[in-house]
């Protein structure tokens, strides 16, 4: 099963790590090789998923409209979910990114007797945005690692997160929610008949990926401490390219291995969706297909068909016959 | 021909639980009668210059493929992944979230997890990933691909074939993924190998050849156009004429040709003439380019140029200034995402639309020149250009399906909707969660609108139905009102089955029925019977 295969490589990856780092002593391996090379990996091959995307032609304005188009001056159009210009477009793709319009709509369909019913469903939404602005602010978080002085919008986005001051060092709210999130998105798939159908080892893995640098992250700040210090001298080291691997727990070049195998499989997975949506022909484009004309795409032919005057040919007895007008100008060309 | 289950007992037979065996394995497909169309006849495919032309049935075990079948699709592929950016984008980007599983009609009436549109998309993406792709070569099934095989050719031509392109699943994808498209490619793919189904292609022949689907020719037309006038005759003792090819004419207006042929969609075109005689509008039909419609839509993007590009050239020649389209579904996709960039620009002859009554300029159509009459009705009703008379449709409770197409390819939603509220007093919509862009398939979109589809269709109608007996139930309604074509052939056999008493019309007809004519008014000859030529009031019928 998908499932186990995925938790397997996670435990695979800790037991590499711990056998090179713990016994083997390969602190500038997992420390400064395998970071740089996961980096690049992950910078070269994400430019190359976008111009691969980029140069494949639109032909079509395929807009998936969701609400009223512009048409008659009195008929209320809907600027967001059937946008007539690029400006509309913006605020759409927007809406879809910051705050995952689309999956707000879903619904679940139940069969009650012989009844459908339609009911909404905002589970799916809700672990989703929990997931995605938990990790986005545990990245910015992580900016306190590679800036010297801190900027403080950072500093206030680390007080604000460990706000309830349980703990020392302080327990980030972030931290608890991703966790619950994942949590929630990986029962999910186990306990719906039809997700664990659908679901395969690649979106398990992404899952337990993340699970497994959570968990290393917080183990690291509240269980087998490290010297923070040594930490910070290093990754300055990396940002200056000055890299030194520090001397601290093997739990670190776990966490770092952790991101750097996430960000090395970014590109070539289904995160890449990340991007994708910018990409996509039935959100960003604007309704207004009859109003522009756009350009064909280079490859698209006019298409050939029967020309009226051909038709006019093949069926020129029963025209007259039933006294339909026969048009001269077919023959004046000729 | 299948038999089909009566409805109760199709109700039971649904389960939303997938099976214990890995879709990847599960190939290829059972292929239940009832669930798929006759694949198109050799000659058709002959005629039109269709690749593998030969006698063969889905229940076959050898299906006759090319010997180099695994080339000529995976070649297929890589050409479409390099020209359409949905396609690649689409089977890059999906997460497998489920958001978009329980959307599908086909899905929610069939209970086959393999119409669910994640796994209908996962079907081709398996194999792009597993013969394009180095993560799908070296991971295999862990990262969900698979090896092209004729057993995979199979559950194409059965699930592409099981897919209306109704695109309700784009709506809730996070990414706006559209297994539309998906199917489109599927099926285009299919063409390559010679697996495709008559009822699409014989339509597509017969308007490459003669003009319409239905391959009327000229001189029928004009006689099938005389019946009508004589029925508008009977209801409203008007003797009219259709003008045919006219040069010069204004507006040249065009319309599926199913409308012209069977009931009840010939009310509603007897509602178009009516009212163009109504308004004096100087307009013309034309029996070359006589169809609205495009079965090329469900066939390839190249079908689907070639037959609308009639209708520009033939704005060309009769010099006309502009054109109205009817009520259809697909072809109003057609005419609304691809018309310009596909057959454009527009002929130099044509003008921004503009209402010849109220002088309305339709700016949203300054480039393609062709309006909805929905549109166009709705405006003259709003500068009050039409005297109506809504109690002439007492008769009726109304409820309105929004076609698959106007609603998530155009966003047509308040224009039909305006002018049932002026030409009927009973009107209900069904519940929000099934209508606007929400709205569920008749069950027969996309070309599947053929008999031997019964049980998919009676399936894939049921959350379209269950939703008009919701209505039914509350507000007695008892008809059914569209803009489409495909509609109207497709909802009474739908309606008969699941709410038996619930019929179905186009808008042009209630607005027809509803409109009081100039000589009415006078008292000369007062409206008595509607389109149908029913009586108006059942009280009158016990009068007379
Ligand atoms: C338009 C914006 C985005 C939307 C709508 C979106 C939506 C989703 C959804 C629905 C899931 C699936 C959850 C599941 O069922 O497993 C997911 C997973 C994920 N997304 Fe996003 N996402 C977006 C942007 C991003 C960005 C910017 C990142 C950058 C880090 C990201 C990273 C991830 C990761 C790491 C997962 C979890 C792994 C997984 O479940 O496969 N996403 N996203
Ligand atoms: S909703 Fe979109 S991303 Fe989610 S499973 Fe369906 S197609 Fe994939
Ligand atoms: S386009 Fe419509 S019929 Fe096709 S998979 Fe999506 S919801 Fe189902």
């Amino acid at each position: 099963m998908g499932a186990v295969f995925a938790l397997v490589t996670v435990l695979a990856f800790v037991i590499v790590v711990y056998v090179g780092v713990g016994v083997a002593g390969l602190k500038s391996l997992f420390g400064i090789v395998v970071p740089y090379a996961a980096f690049l990996v992950f910078l070269i091959g994400m430019v190359y998923r976008m111009i691969d995307w980029a140069k494949v032609p639109v032909p079509f304005r395929i807009v998936t409209t969701c609400g009223q188009q512009k048409s008659l001056r009195w008929i209320k159009r809907s600027r967001l979910e059937s946008p007539y210009t690029n400006f509309e477009v913006v605020l759409r793709m927007l809406l879809e990114v910051f705050a995952f319009r689309s999956l707000f709509r879903n619904l679940k369909a139940e069969l009650k007797g012989p009844n459908l019913v339609y009911g909404s469903y905002k589970w799916l939404w809700l672990g989703a945005i929990a997931f995605h602005y938990a990790f986005f602010t545990i990245l910015l978080r992580h900016l306190r690692f590679f800036t010297y002085p801190v900027p403080e919008s950072i500093q206030i986005i680390d007080q604000i997160d460990s706000f309830f001051h349980i703990g020392l060092p302080h327990l980030y709210m972030t931290d608890v929610v991703i966790l619950a999130a994942l949590t929630f998105l990986f029962l999910r798939r186990l306990a719906d008949p039809r997700l664990r159908y659908i679901s395969l080892a690649s979106d398990y893995l992404p899952l337990f990926m993340i699970y497994g640098l959570v968990i290393s992250g917080v183990l690291m700040r509240h269980f087998f401490k490290v010297d923070v210090t040594q930490v910070k001298e290093f990754t300055m080291g990396l940002v200056h390219f000055k890299p030194k691997a520090p001397d601290v727990g093997v739990i670190f070049y776990i966490h770092l291995f952790f991101i750097s195998a996430l960000m090395a499989y970014f590109p070539f997975s289904k995160l890449v969706h990340m991007v994708g949506v910018f990409f996509s022909p039935t959100r960003n484009l604007a309704n207004n297909s009859r109003a522009v004309r756009h350009e064909p795409a280079p490859w698209w032919k006019k298409p050939k068909f029967k020309t009226y005057c051909e038709w006019q040919e093949e069926f020129k007895e029963q025209l007259i016959e039933s006294g339909q007008p026969i048009d001269e100008d077919c023959y004046k060309k000729k | 021909m299948a038999k089909l289950p009566k409805p109760d007992e199709l109700i039971k037979s649904i389960d939303w639980t997938p099976p214990e065996k890995d879709w990847m394995d599960d190939v290829p497909p059972e292929i239940k009668p009832g669930r798929f169309c006759y694949p198109a006849k050799k000659n058709i495919l002959e005629e039109i210059g269709f690749p593998n032309p030969r006698d063969w049935s889905p229940l076959d075990d050898d299906w006759k493929l090319p010997p180099n079948f695994r080339e000529i699709i995976i070649e297929g592929m890589k050409d479409r992944l390099s020209k359409y950016r949905s396609f690649k984008v689409f089977m890059d980007i999906c997460v497998r979230c489920g958001a978009c599983a329980d959307k599908c009609h086909y899905f929610l009436g069939s209970g086959d997890p393999k119409n669910m549109p994640v796994l209908r998309a996962e079907l081709i993406r398996s194999i792009y990933k597993g013969e394009l792709t180095w993560q799908g070569k070296l991971f295999g099934k862990l990262a969900g691909a698979r090896k092209l095989t004729e057993d995979i050719i199979k559950e194409w031509f059965y699930y592409y074939y099981q897919c209306s392109e109704c695109r309700r699943c784009s709506v809730f994808c996070p990414y706006g993924i559209d297994t539309c498209e998906v199917t489109m490619m599927g099926r285009e793919l299919l063409h390559l190998v010679g697996c495709n189904i008559n009822w699409i292609l014989e339509p597509v022949r017969n308007c490459f050849k003669i003009g319409n689907h239905i391959g009327i020719p000229p001189h029928t037309i004009k006689e099938i156009l005389e019946y009508l006038c004589w029925d508008i005759e009977e209801v409203t003792g008007l003797k009219l004429e259709v003008p045919i090819n006219k040069k010069g004419a204004e507006i040249l207006f065009v319309t599926p040709s199913g409308d012209y042929f069977a009931e009840p969609g010939i009310y509603t075109m007897m509602g178009y003439i009516l009212l163009f005689h109504y308004l004096d509008l100087d307009w013309t039909m034309s029996t070359y380019a006589s169809e609205g419609g495009n079965f090329g839509l469900f066939t390839s993007h190249e079908a689907m140029a070639k037959i609308n590009a009639k209708i520009y050239h033939e704005a060309e020649r009769l010099k006309v200034k502009f054109i109205i389209g009817g009520e259809c579904g697909h072809m109003w996709r057609v005419k609304h995402q691809y018309m310009d960039t596909a057959t454009g620009p527009a002929p130099k002859n044509l003008e921004t639309p503009k209402s010849p009554i109220t002088g309305t300029v339709f700016e949203h159509a300054k480039s393609t020149k062709m309006i909805h009459v929905c549109e166009f009705t709705a405006d003259l009703i709003a500068h009050g250009k039409l005297e109506l008379d809504p109690s002439r449709n007492d008769n009726y409770v109304v409820t309105f399906h929004d076609s698959c197409n106007p609603s998530r390819g155009m966003g047509f939603f308040e224009e039909p909707r305006y002018i049932l509220k002026h030409v009927c007093n009973n009107f209900y919509d069904m519940p929000e969660n099934t209508i606007r862009e929400k709205t569920f398939c008749c069950g027969s979109g996309s070309g599947l609108n053929t008999d031997e589809f019964m049980e998919m269709r009676m399936r894939g109608g049921l959350p379209r139905a269950n939703a008009v007996q919701y209505v039914r139930d509350k507000h007695n309604v008892n008809m059914l009102a569209c803009i489409c074509a495909i509609d109207r052939a497709a909802l009474p056999t739908l309606m008969n089955y699941w709410v038996p008493d619930v019929q179905v019309c186009g808008v042009h007809e209630l607005l027809a029925n509803a409109l009081v004519l100039p000589h009415e008014k006078t008292g000369e000859r007062p409206r008595t019977l509607n389109m149908r030529q029913e009586p108006l009031k059942p009280e009158e019928e016990e009068n007379a």
